[in-house]
């Protein structure tokens, strides 16, 4: 499986979708619940998981990703116009 | 459905979007080369445009630690003087200097990340660029348009979701550059204000002016000091003359007008209407600065 961290690159990340479900489903409650604290905390450590458990791709493969996640700054504000694909550049 | 997966649908139905829009895919590539293309030229043009907000940021960082190290020795001199008053006056400035200057190097901070990230990120998409190129010859060269459509939307897919990554970090920069900018407006108009004293145009502030002044007006008083002396030795004849007699006066009178002159104080010449009043005018209607009741009588 392959995940991106935006600003940061690909990785190639064996079997821990379990894992990041569990960190990605607290990343959507604290979301919801706009509650900024939770959200960092589950943001570093899905980002933290992917770096530790993920090999980085080569810069110039051209595979889409499975899973995308925001980059380590992002605020919730932002995160929530992500997900309203505010501020993409398209294809 | 998490927030990972809800990121990703997004781009994709981004590149879903763009690729619709083709009747032939193979123009697709075309379309989306020449995209890539302009996107890697804004990226090129976004790292000069954060290393110039840096630069700024960095020039004013230096103008501030000038002005904090002036401020501290204005300070000095004024202790030095006897004016604490003055001297926690320039310390004040001094702190609030340094606080602009703390909230600078946090930015400054902030820009070379910035750069940094988007120095890679144009590296990066330059590759896969390059990559793109590739594989896009291969497909135009060997596969029919049913064919291709497979191998296109994959590579498509690819390179737009880094585009889409670039863009966003394209924009992060672009706002982080117009905060700064905002913030390096205001602290250039501060200090043109002189409320914090720009050391760089060399403009004189006023806590210096005041420096100067304690310092011009120290050879003042030692000036009238002087002249005080001159005048106390002459004094006592001049009292005498106005309180007995017309002779002495008289022969006073010289004396007066020559320390008056030298003085370049309020000495005039009596004024015209004066000359024409009669003999008998009291004295006390007379300029008290100048006690020349002979003439009057």
């Amino acid at each position: 499986m392959i995940v991106r961290i935006l600003g940061e690159g690909q990785f190639r990340v064996g079997d821990v979708a379990a894992e990041l479900n569990r960190l990605d489903t607290e990343l959507e409650a604290a979301v919801n619940h706009n509650d900024e604290a939770a959200f960092g905390a589950a943001l570093d450590g899905l980002l933290a998981h992917v770096r530790a458990q993920g090999t980085p791709l080569p810069p110039d493969t051209l595979e889409p990703s499975d899973l995308i996640l925001p980059a380590e700054d992002t605020s919730m504000d932002e995160v929530r116009k992500m997900l309203t694909g505010e501020g993409l550049i398209p294809g | 459905m998490g927030v990972m997966k809800r990121v990703s649908l997004v781009f994709k139905a981004k590149a879903n979007k763009a690729l619709d829009k083709m009747e032939d895919p193979r123009e697709t590539l075309d379309y989306s080369y020449q995209r890539q293309l302009e996107l890697l030229t804004k990226v090129r043009r976004g790292v000069a445009d954060v290393a110039t907000s840096r630069k700024r940021v960095e020039l004013q960082m230096n103008q501030l630690q000038q002005s904090s190290n002036k401020l501290e020795d204005q300070a000095r001199k004024a202790l030095g003087m006897g004016r604490e008053d003055l001297a926690r006056a320039a310390l004040e400035r001094k702190a609030s200097a340094q606080s602009q200057l703390n909230d600078l190097q946090v930015q400054y901070a902030q820009l070379q990340g910035e750069e940094e990230k988007l120095t890679v990120a144009s590296q990066r998409l330059q590759s896969k660029v390059d990559a793109f190129r590739t594989r896009k010859e291969t497909i135009k060269a060997t596969y029919t348009a049913a064919e291709a459509q497979t191998r296109i939307n994959e590579a498509f897919s690819g390179i737009s979701e880094e585009m889409g990554d670039v863009g966003m970090a394209i924009q992060r920069a672009e706002d982080k550059t117009a905060q700064m900018q905002a913030r390096a407006g205001a602290i250039d108009e501060l200090m043109a204000s002189g409320a914090l004293d720009d050391a760089i145009g060399g403009r004189r502030d006023d806590i210096q002016s005041e420096l100067d002044m304690m310092a011009a007006s120290s050879d003042v008083e030692r000036e009238l000091s002087r002249l005080k002396g001159e005048i106390t030795a002459g004094a006592p004849k001049q009292l005498e003359g106005g309180a007995n007699g017309t002779s002495q006066a008289t022969q006073s009178q010289p004396q007066s007008t020559q320390g008056a002159q030298d003085q370049g104080g309020p000495y005039a010449p009596p004024p015209p209407p004066s000359q024409a009043l009669p003999a008998g005018i009291p004295v006390s209607d007379l300029p008290a600065a100048e006690p020349q009741d002979g003439e009057g009588s």
